[in-house]
């Protein structure tokens, strides 16, 4: 059957694939970041996920204001790497898995999330930045991806706990997948940032260490934390983060922190990154019980 | 009469903050489609040609086309844009979100670029209530 084996937690930052592709990752500025995400991209290089579910947000590029989908799925064979007004990112093409994502969506609506279901769209920074800091700059990303977009522009984003929910009705959708699938869910966007406004370039490092800590010591207060404490304590841009809690709700009990790098800033963002293995798969690789 | 009002929300006392809800939404619809359509290299530059004329094409308001123009980036906050279509606009004038953010809250590049790299802007200067903010200017 298919399995969840880990959750990569990680922002997503536009200028953080721009220092990439303009050659620019050994600068000062930029050299501390990615020496933050080289064991990410062993451990990546290790695991080899056949499939990522990527939970992100597009940023007003495969959907404009026409029709704001709470949380849609890619559906399609690929997806082409959108222009979002400066070129696009020279970056691998994004392959999907159809099959695949149209079973989690059949599974996903029957256990009562309305999953809006996309054939034919781009992907922007949200989705390839992710996958830059995770893979690299290969000449085609060695993974199968299926993209789930939740809305966090137009206010309200889904409650962490909807979207906390949402990870465990994945769980559940990805296991009654018969095929031997390792599949890896990314969690992305965050840490506190505001890009807007008199109060733009908020950082709070207190408080996304607390939210770094809990994801494993105690998800159940992220779980309840209300819109309002996201927006007020962490930044307008900060709600991104209840897509972290998808990521969360796939992985089980007793899930396991194996790696963190959190760093300020990257152009206005605070980044953190987390990778948390499932207890199952934990005990499997390390040959040890879980904490 | 003034039609209906919407209850003052929990998130209108975070000071520099404009949260983009379902009536700004309503308000900016047809500048954030303007913003959107910049996502094409063609309408980029059919726009930098003539601004006025390409702004006609869309059922903006006045006073979003003249802040357009003015490159106004609070105001266009204030009229319904969100900021993520509004950094189309920044991109078309080559500029980078963070010049657009820097100008948003009165600095210059660098020195907001300072402020980012000294560890960002700090909460504890009044910036978590209105109330607390107006006491510290």
């Amino acid at each position: 059957m298919a399995k969840i084996v880990a959750g990569f937690g990680t922002s997503h930052t536009p200028a953080i694939g721009a220092a990439l592709d303009l050659g620019k990752k050994d600068e000062p500025y930029w050299a501390p970041l990615f020496k933050g995400y080289e064991p990410a991209k062993q451990w990546m290089d290790e695991v080899k996920p056949d499939v990522v579910i990527m939970v992100y947000n597009d940023h007003v590029n495969a959907f404009d204001f026409k029709i704001i989908p709470t949380f849609a799925i890619g559906c399609a064979d690929e997806f082409g790497i959108a222009d979002e007004g400066w070129g696009a990112r020279p970056v691998p093409v994004v392959k999907g898995y159809p099959e695949f994502a149209s079973h989690l969506v059949q599974s996903l609506v029957l256990d009562e999330f309305d999953i809006t279901i996309v054939n034919d769209m781009e992907v922007d920074h949200g989705l390839t930045v992710p996958m830059s800091l995770a893979f690299g700059q290969p000449d085609a990303w060695p993974a199968r991806v299926i993209p789930l977009s939740v809305n966090v522009i137009q206010y309200p984003a889904p409650t962490g706990n909807r979207c906390y929910n949402l990870g465990k009705a994945i769980k559940k959708a990805v296991e009654s997948w018969d095929e031997d699938l390792k599949v890896v869910i990314f969690g992305t966007g965050g840490m506190s940032h505001q890009i807007q406004h008199e109060r733009a370039g908020l950082i709070n490092k207190p408080w996304d260490t607390a939210f770094l800590d809990d994801l494993t010591a105690n998800p159940q207060r992220l779980v309840e934390m209300k819109p309002l404490e996201y927006l007020r304590e962490a930044g307008n841009e900060a709600i991104e983060l209840v897509m972290w809690l998808t990521m969360r709700g796939a992985l089980g009990d007793d899930a396991q922190e194996v790696y963190r790098f959190y760093h300020v800033p990257a152009s206005s963002t605070g980044v953190g990154h987390i990778i948390i293995e499932t207890k199952d798969f934990y005990e499997e690789r390390h040959g040890k019980k879980a904490a | 009469m003034s039609g209906p009002k919407p209850k003052p929300n929990e998130y209108d006392d975070i000071p520099g903050t404009i949260v983009f809800d379902a009536q700004r939404a309503r308000k900016g619809y047809h500048l954030n489609q303007f913003l959107y359509s910049l996502m094409k290299a063609e309408n980029r530059k059919e726009f930098l040609s003539d601004e006025r004329k390409y702004l006609d094409k869309f059922p903006m308001l006045e006073e979003q086309k003249v802040a357009v123009m003015a490159r106004d980036w609070n105001t266009l906050l204030d009229l319904g844009g969100v900021s993520y279509a509004l950094a189309k606009l920044a991109f078309t004038d080559e500029h980078s979100y963070q010049y657009m953010a820097a100008e948003m809250c009165g600095m210059t590049q660098q020195g907001y670029a300072d402020m980012m790299i000294a560890g960002g802007r700090s909460l504890d200067d009044g910036w978590r209530f209105k109330h607390e903010r107006e006491g510290k200017k």
